[in-house]
């Protein structure tokens, strides 16, 4: 049967990998890095050498069973293979190496009646490049035993994808929450009791602040969603003229670090602001307070939000096919509708979406509550001052996290609820072409009225916030100056070559290393898991759905300290390398990626990928062939914001930052922190223009539509440059 | 298939690769966690580097931040000096046993207060730099409403002042803590408390930082803003702000800032090295380059002209012992959260 030799093959590189991964590489992490390769000088000494020199020379006899199971694996691909014998020898090799390093730590046994059990042992340090690979090969083992037994029609990609996603998102987004959220239930004394969680849960304060975080994650859902649709009808659907100005000012926000939306508010409606002293100036109203508050996160957090809302919505609106609406207009439904029965009700699920990462994005925000939140209490900075505030009560901070949790879990299912079980696809293998129908009259002064201003309103904070950099400090001393950015990125010629001299270089090359590093992944993981989400079906789907959700749910802050309690001792010590940053930054904005795939892939017809396998094209194929290119919006919009994100960041990784990982936001946070205002924006100002570059990079590199050719000429010529 | 695995095992690799790269550690390193104002961190270091050529490898975060840190990674510590931010943390963290004892040559030089945190941390930290507490007003704010200055602790809770003061939530902040126990030490408690819900009045906003209310009050969004005074004075001297520092006439409490040798630092000698140096005078005067104005823990180091004065203060005898541990600090906290809260 070829299936099986194909799969046996598969199997057989599997084993080769894994013993490669344990005779050759050092099994336990290397000080100076694994790339430094100063391993390869003492190749047998205790701290580089590989898995088989540990236990035949440096006493760590417990690794035997691992190679063992391998030559079990070998075995059997000789004799069949067995699905189950497969599956059995990936399982246990997993549990196995997990288990030994949980046990086995620092200090010798982690738990001391081991000890006495078993005798001393050699204490082992963080799992390293040798353990990595040989753990990554049980996994697919596991995967390819599964396979062979039926999961998936027997697909080993497919189901390969789907543990590496669990196994990631367990490693890198349950375990350490988990770490953290069992702290609620741990009372002042360090015991662990039912008793102190429940007192904590029902505590007024934590239900006053968690009506404050909903009522604003509401309110700012709804608005970020309907301002968003509006930017994303009036970029497709009118004929709008300057579309580049539309796209480069609705992302600007999302590219802006954090504080600096609440500072250029402050600038502006500060009680010392210029509206505010113009209102009192020539309207006669007193200067107030009003935008330290509510009403002030409201504004700066509709802000800070609209563009993922528009970014999710730009690539729905796009892919709503114009032989639906067309088809209204031949049996003469007139514009109004069209809109109502057709355009609007396929919108449904990307609102949907839309809304709930505005709604969570609202929740886990912390920049701007930091800045403008006034006396109005909400969950995310409490979180974060529950532990680094003089209170100092973790315990308090876990029950936070979980009435936040307990939030966004609501805002999933009902979301799930208003999308229900209808079809929204429109984009098959059917013929379909035709020009998008122009909005009804209404929709659009609508869309007008509202957009317009709001772009107006972005343009001059954003002028408020580039003078910033250059004046010496804004609202106290005007004179203008370029100090702020020669401290920042000053760079000197001398005769040994450029001398970076700027402070802020080195966390900008930091910053934008990591990122970069950062996007890609994300986009792969992120879509990946939305393709198994939307096209594949398996046991234990929703749960699965809602653990990738969890980590965006929960607010930096808490996953900072959590990476830091999980990833700071063996087996798996990342803390002070840049790579924790870097997984952080996956696992912080997969999400938004997940989103951003499923609400396209809703609209793409699963009939075009049962063609392509009906073809005999395997599932891998069909993704690479037929999926990917329809997802081009989602691709752009996926790279673009984890790249961003990444940049951006700040209440996540200010716990994960170390000296030689720097990143530019934590600079910027410091900068704020001793109002220097001037070095902060000049610094923001920089990485905003460069991630206008990066973003421009991006979309002419992927390509922005995946219906260039429908564009006729009177729709094109509306097009601005940044659009083509 | 055949492609799909390939792949699979091509990104396999791809991510191996990054898997593995893990902290340096090797010889005339230091890993500095640094908890005051970036500049002067930066300044501190570079000297530091200069003088005895170990390489430094610094963090800045504040000394909240630093702490939950350092208590984190306990088990397993990276850094090696815990240097700056105010003392409680640091007491805290002393209190907890992640700090290590160590008694310093150029402990002899020291004023008595930095000594004093010595002894009261059973020699887990020391004294760098002392800062007073107390408020700052805007000059222009306070000239159009045509208001006379206030001068001591009593004058913030008269009704014109009404919606214009500003101070941190002590549950987030050191510096409003600082400024409650202060109260309580030259009031009395019961005394203490009447003030602050009358003062409670005249609040506009309990900011979640310490020293924020310092810079609005320079920016003008509040009029008086309670902070400690080398906050106060920053931007009047960085950004030429309408500020003008106040030291109450009543007398008024002061933070430490301190320096911790963490339990178990991989570098302890160059920790030491670092601790002994940072005691120096040539070490301490680098606050003033930096645009700091803390006043300094050894006797020779020179008090820049524009900090605070010693000599118009007047300091309390703050009891840090009693007002730095948990069990006062929750006790107070609460009772302010019973009586006065946020509103």
């Amino acid at each position: 049967m070829p299936a099986l030799t194909r799969q046996s093959r598969f199997i057989l590189q599997i084993v080769i990998v894994a013993a490669l991964g344990f005779v050759a590489l050092p099994w336990y992490g290397i000080a100076n890095g694994f790339w430094s390769f100063t391993w390869l000088g003492a190749p047998t000494e205790a701290a580089n050498a590989s898995g088989i020199v540990q236990a035949l020379l440096h006493g760590r006899i417990w690794l035997w069973p691992l190679p063992l199971l391998l030559i079990i694996a070998l075995i059997d691909v000789w004799r069949g293979p067995h699905a189950r014998v497969i599956a059995w020898c990936g399982g246990l090799g997993l549990a196995y190496l997990l288990l030994q390093g949980f046990a086995i730590g620092l200090k010798g046994w982690n738990i001391a009646a081991l000890e006495g059990l078993f005798g001393p042992v050699a204490p082992q340090m963080g799992l390293g490049g040798g353990a990595f690979i040989v753990g990554s090969a049980f996994l697919l083992l596991l995967s390819a035993g599964l396979a062979l037994k039926g999961f998936m029609r027997g697909d080993v990609f497919l189901v390969s994808s789907i543990a590496a996603v669990v196994a990631s998102i367990g490693l890198f987004v349950f375990y350490p929450v988990a770490l953290i959220l069992i702290e609620a239930a741990r009372d002042a004394d360090g015991a662990y009791g039912v008793s102190a969680l429940i007192g904590r849960l029902l505590n007024p304060d934590i239900w006053a602040v968690t009506w404050n975080s909903l009522l604003l994650a509401i309110v700012v859902g709804l608005l970020t969603t309907l301002l968003g649709l509006g930017f994303a009808l009036l970029h497709k659907r009118t004929q709008f003229r300057a579309k580049g100005l539309l796209r480069l000012l609705a992302i600007l926000p999302i590219i802006t670090p954090p504080f600096v939306i609440g500072l250029g508010i402050i600038l502006l409606f500060g009680r010392n602001g210029i509206a505010t002293w113009m209102m009192s100036e020539f309207l006669g109203v007193p200067p107030s307070r009003w935008i330290y508050g509510f009403f002030g996160l409201v504004l700066v957090q509709t802000l800070a939000f609209t563009p993922i809302a528009y970014l999710v919505l730009i690539g729905v609106v796009d892919g709503i096919s114009p032989s639906m609406e067309e088809a209204a207009r031949t049996l003469r439904a007139d514009r109004w509708r069209t809109f109502k029965t057709v355009t609007w009700p396929l919108m449904r699920p990307g609102l949907a979406n839309a809304f709930l990462i505005g709604f969570v994005e609202s929740l886990a925000d912390f920049g701007n509550p930091l800045v403008l939140g006034g006396n109005f209490d909400v969950l995310s900075t409490d979180i974060f001052f529950a532990i680094v505030g003089s209170q100092n009560d973790p315990g308090h901070a876990s029950a936070l996290s979980i009435a936040l949790l307990f939030l966004t879990l609501s805002a999933f299912v009902l979301q799930r609820q208003w999308i229900g079980k209808k079809v929204y696809t429109t984009i098959s293998g059917k013929g379909d072409s035709g020009l998008p129908a122009s909005l009804p009259d209404g929709v659009r002064r609508l869309v007008y009225w509202t957009t317009l201003p709001w772009l107006a309103f972005t343009i001059l904070l954003y002028g408020i916030i580039l003078v910033g950099g250059f004046v010496k400090s804004l609202g106290i001393d005007n004179r203008p100056t370029l100090q702020h950015y020669i401290t920042a990125f000053g760079i000197d010629w001398t005769d040994h070559g450029i001398l970076w001299s700027g402070r802020a270089w080195p966390s900008f090359f930091i910053t934008v290393e990591l990122a970069a590093i950062a996007a890609p992944i994300t986009a792969i993981i992120g879509l990946l898991t939305a393709y198994l989400l939307n096209r594949q079906r398996f046991i234990g789907q929703s749960a699965f759905e809602f653990i990738t959700m969890l980590s965006f749910a929960i607010p930096g802050t808490v996953i900072g300290v959590s990476y830091i309690l999980a990833f700071n001792v063996p087996p798996i010590e990342l803390t002070g390398t840049g790579l924790i940053l870097i997984i952080c930054f996956v696992f912080r904005n997969m999400p938004v990626s997940i989103r951003a795939g499923l609400a396209t892939m809703a609209q793409i017809d699963k009939s075009l990928d049962e063609c392509s396998l009906m073809l005999r094209h395997g599932s891998f194929a069909t993704i690479r062939r037929v999926v990917l290119p329809l997802l081009r919006p989602a691709i752009v919009a996926s790279l673009v914001y984890a790249f961003v994100r990444a940049i951006t960041s700040v209440s996540a990784v200010i716990f994960l930052v170390s000296a030689q990982y720097n990143l530019a936001t934590a600079y910027i946070v410091g900068r704020v922190e001793v109002s220097d205002f001037g070095v902060a924006i000049a610094y923001s100002s920089v990485l905003i223009v460069f991630m206008l570059l990066v973003i421009g990079v991006i979309q002419l590199g992927v390509g922005e539509s995946r219906r260039a050719a429908r564009r006729a000429a009177p729709a094109a010529l509306g097009m601005g440059g940044a659009t083509t | 298939m055949k492609l799909s695995a390939r792949s699979l095992v091509a990104s396999i690799a791809a991510l191996a690769a990054l898997a593995l790269s893990t902290g340096a550690r090797a010889e005339g390193n230091l890993t500095v966690y640094c908890s005051v104002q970036e500049e002067w961190c930066q300044l501190m270091v570079n000297e530091f580097q200069k003088a005895t050529g170990i390489t430094v490898a610094m963090t800045r975060k504040s000394s909240g931040e630093t702490f939950a840190q350092v208590k984190a990674e306990a088990a397993n510590p990276k850094g090696d000096i815990w240097w700056g931010g105010t003392g409680d943390p640091h007491l805290q963290a002393a209190e907890e046993g992640l700090t290590e004892e160590y008694d310093s040559p150029k402990l002899a030089e020291l004023h008595d207060w930095a000594v004093k945190q010595h002894e009261t941390a059973k020699k887990r930290t020391v004294g760098i730099y002392l800062g007073a507490l107390g408020y700052g007003y805007n000059t222009e704010l306070l000239e159009q409403k045509k208001l006379e200055a206030p001068k001591c602790w009593a004058d913030l809770i008269k009704p014109e002042f009404k919606g214009e003061v500003q101070v941190a939530n002590p549950n987030s902040s050191g510096t409003a803590y600082t400024f409650i126990a202060t109260l309580v030490q030259i009031m009395g408690e019961e005394e203490a408390f009447k003030y602050l819900k009358a003062l409670a009045e005249n609040i506009n906003q309990y900011t979640k930082s310490g020293a924020a209310p310092a810079q609005a009050a320079a920016r003008g969004e509040t009029l008086i803003g309670i902070a400690f005074q080398h906050d106060v004075v920053t931007p009047s001297i960085t950004s030429n702000a309408p500020i003008k520092n106040v030291s109450p006439c009543e007398g008024t409490g002061f933070e430490i800032g301190s320096m911790s040798i963490i339990k178990g630092a991989p570098n302890m000698e160059n920790a030491k090295k670092w601790y002994d140096w940072a005691l120096t005078p040539d070490a301490q005067k680098l606050g003033a380059q930096a645009n700091s104005y803390q006043n300094p823990s050894n006797k020779a180091a020179p008090i820049p002209d524009q900090a605070p004065k010693m000599a118009d203060i007047k300091l309390i005898d703050y009891d840090f012992a009693k007002f730095g541990s948990s069990a006062e600090r929750k006790r107070l906290l609460s009772r302010w959260d019973k009586e006065i809260g946020a509103k």
